[in-house]
């Protein structure tokens, strides 16, 4: 191990994500499942955890919510990179003819897993949802991706308007997939839940959760039921 | 083959095993302490609480390094108050399992530590724990009460004056002489010691980005490279002192467990061990010992203590 428990690297390119976030290609090779993460550092500011986007490159999607956010938006190739994993469980790759639901910033974890299961041969649905249009995340990565891909928007200002579950439960009624993968705020995992109990399919969603540690010890990201979001997660069985 | 029993008593106070869940790990929510409880522990502690809320220092503030773990949370806590739902919810849940509740405080200043348990009580813990070893608030506060054998006394009077609970007071590693804090607290009113609090400080640099990486740039240290220094210590404060001591630093294993047993620890402090060996370790360290136990024939667990004493 090196003195520092992180892996350096740098910005190779940064690509807008939606009107506000940027995506950020690095140099930095890691092996790790969809739905793991890194923590992040900037050093003298913080170390936060992000979802993979990609793992080789490292690719890492930022939308600002915060002052280490805002500076990590100002990123420049060339620019350093520092950080520590791939960290938690990640999801499986049992889906054969998977529907992914992506909800918000949701979208990163589900576009490493779509282009994943896409590499494995599988036929992958994608209903992908945002407020508005300026907050879709990652459009063409899932549009290498998916066979199919439905958007939504809240405000119909993309896509269709209305919620991503919607959709969603408009392709379970219609049959013919078998495994849910699921990512973004917490009232959206749980009417995805209720769905898969209701069409009984299996599901996965990825959490999100403020975490120090990341490893399992500092009990800062108990999801409410003494399940740690950094270690027994971020995905978890629905 | 001998039927061998991992049950002590501490302070009257029996414990399933001798393991206890140490202050600082996995001890924010009840439910996370019912499910460390239901995995084993003996006793658990929840995180070191003061009157006042404290956010703590930013992140990075654990990091994992060859020989374990380096902290520097900076004491984060929701506070007294709060603390007292939290500790009054873990109560319930850990009744039926037959786990005791150690609540752990801290104070800004030495006679503040009466004020925490003052409030607490209404939570009913079965015990406290004096937290007057954090090294990680130094540069806010200057060196921990454990530092000065007159400083932890006072920290320990007033929560002997506060409670008629068991008091176990918490020791740092990084003093002169152990013993003499030791002997201090106790004569101030400790029924027991925990011992060892976090190595150091020690520190962390990126040689890349060139900077200390944990934000408050030092930290405590913990985990496997600890251990021996923890075993010399409570080896030494079993000779001191009459009280009964929660042997703890680095301990992973079973037999790292009997090791300080050996040395005198009554029960056995597990903490860094979690990020090694996950949620499962304290049951893991229950077959090893048990298996240590058969091989060499004990029964139970205090047959085996301080035994590397000699006779």
């Amino acid at each position: 191990m090196a003195p520092s428990p992180h892996r350096a690297g740098r910005v190779v390119r940064v690509e807008p994500a939606g009107h506000r976030g940027v995506t950020i290609v690095s140099d930095i090779r890691l092996s790790a499942r969809p739905g793991q993460f890194v923590m992040l550092w900037v050093p003298r500011a913080d170390e936060k955890p992000f979802s993979l986007v990609a793992d080789n490159p490292l690719t890492l999607a930022v939308v600002p919510v915060g002052p280490v956010t805002g500076r990590l938006q100002q990123l420049q190739p060339g620019d350093p990179l520092y950080v520590r994993g791939p960290l938690g469980r990640g999801f499986s790759l049992d889906g054969q003819r998977p529907l992914l639901v992506a909800g918000g910033s949701g979208a990163a974890p589900l576009a490493f897993l779509a282009s994943r299961l896409a590499a494995a041969g599988r036929e992958v649905t994608v209903a992908l949802g945002a407020r508005s249009a300026g907050e879709l995340l990652l459009v063409e990565r899932y549009q290498a991706a998916a066979a199919r891909l439905w958007i939504t928007t809240e405000d119909g200002s993309a896509g269709e308007r209305g919620l991503v579950v919607s959709v969603a439960e408009r392709l379970l009624a219609n049959g013919g997939c078998d495994r849910v993968y699921a990512c973004g705020p917490v009232p959206m995992l749980e009417r995805v839940a209720a769905l898969c109990r209701e069409y009984g399919v299996p599901g996965e969603a990825s959490y999100e959760a403020y975490m120090r540690c990341g490893i399992g010890v500092c009990g800062s990201c108990d999801r409410g039921d003494g399940l740690l979001v950094c270690r027994d997660g971020p995905v978890f069985d629905l | 083959m001998r039927d061998v029993g991992l049950s002590v008593e501490l302070c009257g106070v029996r414990l399933r095993t001798p393991f206890v869940l140490a202050a600082g790990v996995l001890g924010t929510t009840a439910a996370l302490l019912e499910r460390v409880a239901r995995r084993g522990a003996g006793a658990v502690t929840a995180k070191s609480c003061s009157v006042r809320p404290r956010r703590g220092h930013p992140n990075p503030t654990v990091l994992p390094w060859e020989g374990g773990l380096i902290n520097a949370v900076g004491l984060a806590n929701p506070g007294a108050a709060a603390m007292v739902a939290i500790l009054a919810d873990t109560r319930r849940r850990l009744a039926p399992l037959g786990v005791p509740l150690i609540a752990s405080v801290f104070a800004e200043e030495a006679g503040g530590f009466g004020e925490v348990v003052r409030i607490l009580e209404e939570a009913e813990p079965d015990f406290y724990e004096v937290n007057i070893s954090c090294p990680n608030v130094a540069e806010e506060l200057g060196l921990p009460f454990a530092a000065d054998p007159v400083q932890a006394a006072r920290a320990t009077a007033a929560v002997r004056a506060a409670t008629r609970r068991p008091v176990i007071v918490k020791l740092s590693p990084n003093v002169a002489d152990i013993c003499a804090v030791g002997r201090a607290v106790v004569d101030a009113g400790a029924d027991a010691l925990a011992a060892i609090n976090t190595l150091g400080p020690g520190m962390l640099i990126d040689i890349r980005a060139r900077t200390p990486v944990l934000a408050n740039r030092v930290g405590g240290l913990s985990g496997p490279a600890v251990r021996p220094v923890a075993v010399r210590c409570v080896y030494d404060l079993s000779r001191a002192v009459a009280v009964p001591i929660i042997g703890m630093g680095g301990v992973t294993t079973g037999e790292d467990a009997v090791e300080m047993i050996m040395a005198g620890a009554t029960a056995v402090g597990v903490g860094s061990a979690f990020y090694q060996r996950g949620m499962g370790v304290l049951e893991a360290m229950a077959a090893e010992i048990r298996a240590f136990m058969q091989e060499q024939g004990f029964g139970c667990v205090s047959e085996m203590r301080g035994l590397a004493h000699g006779a």
